[in-house]
């Protein structure tokens, strides 16, 4: 396949960055998206210029590290992340935009890099339970229920990704706050910290600078785990009972 | 508590479905009230006297109908002022563009902000108009409802104002209702359709509910 690459360079945080145009040949319908970079990577070094920036890590859909707005969709067309996209979902001769997460929360650092620790204070601000450490505990101490497992566990596969910012167009992360949240929250585990929790992550989101929810559900629409919308629902109904006991105390 | 609400995006947001369902609420009545018209000036009238007398004994003559305008005064308010504020921090959250654009939300979801400006105007302009009489056009008169709504609908700027607006109304139902329903926490994976539905069919009766005034004017139906 030969395509024609418009990606975006950007030398650092500061300095103000434009579309550059590539082109790339030799490409197979079956590379990843990331192994279409490299190629274009090594041949921008083979030339003396300096290689795109972009994030990735275990290129197996499960670390959230990978990134990119493709065609104006965050990690391109097939519902799934950006290391696990193939050069098949594109005709030979496409001219394929490649962007950054945009977000003001996500500033860029290079390229097509941004920094996403906001989501990493996120969690700190509540995204744990307090367990005492030592042996492991006995697997059928705390019975859960099947139906609470399942929608932990749905709401676990939230890897971070930040898919969910980088489509809303209000910046907002609710999508991924409220998989944190529901996740921990219907558990037995994370009860401890139900309310707390909650109000305290929400709180996190909107100090780092986040968007509010307008319900246009682009969010659930990117997120390559399939988070649905109605988990914001779900957390909004978890912010108002933790609102309302804070008020009771 | 009031303080963790407003100081939250998600508390704001929840100031913003609640007035917004008070309104909503209101309207449903408003527009059954206003059907009436197609029964003749003395029923009309007869039950706009009536909105000033309710509660009688207890309340004093206008106070039920004073306690409605400060609620609603008091919801058009936080509702404007929530949805001013949320909008600024989502724009200042996201102010770089991608440069490959594509399609993006529906026409209702898309248009809440504008559509929700051109109701306040129009809000403005209806009390103005047929509360006040200040913009009236021909003699306004006080306690004759009836004659007063013909004359507005008799000018085509008052049939084309009011009829834009109510279908902004009706686009900012559609999407306003559903999202009041998420925002409160009320919504689920089951409820969804159900939802949807009542706020497709909530708008829908509204808008040609509002609508039908005008409509009975130029027709001639009402005269
Ligand atoms: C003063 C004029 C108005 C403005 C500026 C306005 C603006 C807005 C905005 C920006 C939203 C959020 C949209 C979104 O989430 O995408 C909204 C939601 C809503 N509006 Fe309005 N609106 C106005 C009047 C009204 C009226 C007259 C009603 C009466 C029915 C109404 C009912 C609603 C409802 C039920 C919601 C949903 C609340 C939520 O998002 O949870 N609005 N409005
Ligand atoms: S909710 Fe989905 S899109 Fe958002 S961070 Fe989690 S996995 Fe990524
Ligand atoms: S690189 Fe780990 S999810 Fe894509």
């Amino acid at each position: 396949m030969k395509l024609t690459l418009r990606v975006w360079r950007q030398k650092n945080a500061d300095a103000e960055g434009a579309m550059s145009t590539y082109e790339v040949d030799d490409i197979s319908p079956d590379m990843s998206f990331l192994e279409m970079l490299d190629v274009l990577n090594e041949q921008l070094i083979l030339s003396g210029e300096e290689p795109v920036a972009f994030d990735h890590d275990c290129r197996e859909g499960i670390c959230g590290a990978c990134s990119l707005v493709i065609n104006g969709d965050a990690h391109g067309p097939e519902r799934t992340t950006t290391c696990q996209l193939h050069m098949r979902s594109f005709r030979d001769g496409d001219t394929i935009d490649i962007e950054p997460w945009r977000a003001s929360a996500f500033p860029v650092i290079k390229d097509l890099v941004v920094d996403r620790s906001a989501f990493d204070r996120i969690i700190q601000a509540g995204g744990y339970v307090t367990a005492p450490t030592g042996s492991a505990p006995e697997a059928h101490a705390t019975p859960v229920p099947k139906a609470d497992a399942d929608f932990a566990f749905e709401h676990a596969e939230c890897i971070g990704c930040g898919a969910c910012v980088a489509a809303c167009p209000n910046g907002a992360a609710m999508l991924f706050t409220s998989a944190k949240v529901n996740h921990l929250n219907v558990l037995p585990q994370g009860a401890p910290e139900r309310e707390t929790r909650v109000l305290d992550m929400v709180a996190q989101m909107d100090a780092e600078g986040f968007g509010g929810c307008t319900l246009t559900g682009e969010c659930a629409t990117a997120c390559p785990k399939g988070i649905p919308l109605v988990s914001i629902t779900s957390m909004n109904k978890e912010w108002l009972r933790a609102t309302r006991k804070a008020g009771k105390r | 508590m009031a303080r963790t609400l407003w100081d939250s995006s998600v508390g704001k947001k929840t100031v913003m479905a609640v007035s917004g369902v008070i309104m909503l609420l209101y309207l449903v009545a408003h527009m059954i009230g206003n059907l009436k018209i197609y029964f003749g000036a003395g029923e009309f009238n007869h039950y706009a006297h009536w909105l000033r007398t309710v509660g009688e004994p207890f309340m004093h003559y206008e106070w039920t109908l004073w306690l409605i305008r400060i609620v609603l005064v008091v919801a058009v308010v936080a509702h404007a002022t929530s949805a001013y504020q949320l909008s600024r921090r989502d724009i200042k959250a996201r102010p770089s563009k991608y440069v490959h654009k594509k399609p993006r939300a529906s026409y209702a979801t898309r248009t809440m902000r504008w559509g929700g400006v051109i109701l306040g105007l129009f809000i403005v302009w209806h009390l103005l108009d047929l509360t006040t009489g200040t913009v009236h056009s021909g003699g306004f008169q006080e306690g004759h409802p009836y004659q007063n709504v013909v004359d507005t609908f008799s000018t085509w700027y008052g049939d084309v104002i009011y009829i834009v607006a109510m279908l902004a109304l009706g686009l900012h139902i559609r999407h306003g209702f559903w999202s009041a329903a998420q925002t409160l926490g009320v919504g689920s994976r089951s409820r969804d359709r159900a939802l949807k539905t009542l706020a497709n069919v909530l708008a829908l009766l509204l808008t040609a509910g509002f609508i039908a005034v005008p409509v009975g004017v130029m027709t001639g139906v009402v005269s």
